[in-house]
């Protein structure tokens, strides 16, 4: 299928960080995560929570960009939402301002905390989220902007963290996958630093290196990430991408 | 039953500089700008906040009111999502923070609420929260032992004792019984309980035999035990969401964003917008929707 895009590619990845995922929250920030989680429940996970991003389950597959259009299945208020949380039933793509080799996130602000020099959102939910239950990123442009030797501020808690803080830290932590425009990485067993896990078609590995800020593990062979089926790039351009919202994210 | 009813300026009336106040709703959604408004027509200053934060803690950094913040977030929930009064108070160091993740927010109003010391909670182990709150965030080990033979150790969220607390609801009583419509009550409940003055504004007040008629009882979010003061305040989320009652005044949200970015900009908005009564505001916020449609 020569004419599948990047973005594509990075749907159909970011659809399989939830495969085998159960009965949870699927929480998907960026719109390819979000085309992903509709896809892997239309697909392959049909028992996933999907959120109608305000505070209702919603039934069914409905196009990014605009409001959910399926049945409303259950009330999840914020309050709800924290509980749930904490119980563990969500698995969250959060997109970070910077990761590290441990997968120590940063979407707080840029500089000193004390005085920072650029103010982002501050750590919202990622300390919980990362010490509570599966967690993935989502990166649209892998760069080493992103990909830095140490970040600024850890907001999502990364495997050399979690360690050092604990059993209490250790025992629900779970960093999953991380998904950028150019490669799937995961994270080594023992050690907890990012490995490369696939490289999309028509990346090659040292594309990867060069846009990373420190040494990522890198297994002899490095395959390709898959790419969608037919009946997965038929669901994203007709049903759930319709407007090819997925291009302004990743460019073609 | 004790009348509750006040006005904005008399509740402001209540308050003292340097006070801990707890500001209900959510980021862009349901706050309680009103109140906000009304404490910055006042002297109040030196105010320690405790808030999911938006546009409320923004304009109050505006004014320069704010000494100390304790949020999970900030943000406008729309473009451009960084509260541009928040991030020059950061920038320029204005303020000090106590940042932590939004469910130790939720996790510190309930201890409040249940007037106790802290409670445990997992989130926050790990991250820089422990860093930005120094000595001030402590850990405690559980006296259980978990299956292995090992204790928990947990950060111990304090309590987020408040001497006030300020929400918008869309309906209520003159008595403090209110309830609010739409899709999430927020954690107004637990800001109302961690207080020891609770002021409620409203979009309309009306007899409780009204009030219980319109909504569901689950919607009964606040009793008269959890309120001192009642306000009437139509559109008093503005610019903010506000449940069933309106939407977000997304143009105005974005015109706000972008007058904070010189102080020319900012002066006019100020003469437009902040420096009447609320009557004022309303009036001019509606001349503002007319021209832009």
């Amino acid at each position: 299928m020569s004419d599948v895009t990047r973005a594509e590619v990075c749907a159909v990845a970011c659809a399989e960080v939830y495969r085998d995922n159960g009965e949870v929250i699927a929480s998907a920030f960026g719109t390819i995560p979000a085309i992903g989680v509709r896809l892997a429940r239309h697909t392959f996970s049909p028992d996933l929570v999907l959120s109608d991003g305000e505070a209702t389950a919603v039934r069914g597959t409905w196009a990014v960009g605009g409001p959910a259009e399926g049945d409303v299945e259950a009330w999840l208020p914020f309050n709800q939402i924290f509980t749930l949380v904490w119980n563990g039933k969500r698995h969250i793509t959060m997109i970070p301002t910077q990761l590290d080799l441990y997968g120590n996130c940063n979407i707080s602000a840029i500089g000193d905390h004390a005085r920072p020099t650029v103010q982002l959102l501050g750590v919202r939910g990622a300390p919980g989220n990362t010490v509570y239950h599966p967690t993935s990123y989502w990166v649209p442009k892998h760069s080493t902007r992103v990909f830095v030797p140490t970040v600024d501020m850890v907001s999502g808690v990364g495997y050399d963290n979690a360690r050092k803080a604990g059993r209490s830290a250790m025992r629900y932590h779970d960093l999953r996958r991380v998904v950028t425009d150019l490669a799937v990485l995961d994270f080594t067993p023992d050690t907890g630093q990012l490995r490369l896990v696939s490289v999309h078609p028509g990346v090659s590995v040292d594309d990867v290196v060069a846009a990373t800020g420190f040494d990522l593990v890198i297994p002899d062979s490095v395959p390709e990430t898959r790419t969608p089926t037919a009946p997965e790039l038929d669901l994203i351009r007709t049903v759930i991408d319709p407007r090819n919202l997925r291009d302004k994210e990743v460019p073609a | 039953m004790r009348d509750k009813r006040m006005s904005l300026d008399e509740v402001v009336g209540e308050l003292r500089s340097g006070m801990t106040i707890g500001l209900g709703g959510w980021g862009s959604r349901r706050k309680p700008m009103a109140f906000v408004r009304a404490i910055l027509r006042s002297d109040i200053k030196d105010l320690t906040v405790v808030t999911y934060g938006g546009p409320d803690l923004g304009l109050l950094c505006s004014a320069g009111k704010v000494k100390k913040a304790y949020y999970g977030f900030v943000s406008l929930d729309s473009a451009p999502f960084y509260d541009p009064w928040f991030a020059k108070a950061r920038t320029t160091g204005a303020i000090e923070v106590r940042e932590m993740d939004e469910g130790m927010v939720k996790c510190g109003l309930e201890a409040a609420a249940a007037r106790l010391p802290f409670l445990p909670i997992r989130a926050g182990l790990g991250s820089d929260v422990q860093n930005f709150w120094g000595d001030e965030l402590k850990t405690v080990t559980s006296p259980y032992a978990d299956e292995s033979g090992q204790a928990e150790t947990l950060i111990a969220m304090p309590a987020l004792n408040l001497d006030a607390s300020f929400v918008h609801l869309n309906l209520g009583d003159k008595h403090g019984n209110a309830a609010y419509n739409g899709v999430d009550p927020y954690f107004d409940d637990l800001y109302c309980m961690a207080a020891e003055k609770r002021y409620v504004s409203v979009e309309r007040i009306v007899e409780t035999e009204e009030l219980v008629k319109a909504v569901p009882l689950q919607s009964l979010l606040l009793n008269r035990m959890m309120v001192d003061g009642v306000v009437e305040a139509p559109n008093g989320a503005h610019f903010t969401l506000a449940g069933e009652s309106y939407g977000r005044d997304e143009k105005f949200q974005r015109h706000y964003a972008e007058a904070a970015k010189t102080p020319e900009s900012w002066q006019v908005f100020v003469d437009t917008y902040l420096s009447g009564s609320e009557d004022d505001y309303q009036a001019a916020v509606k001349k503002f929707a007319e021209e832009q449609a």
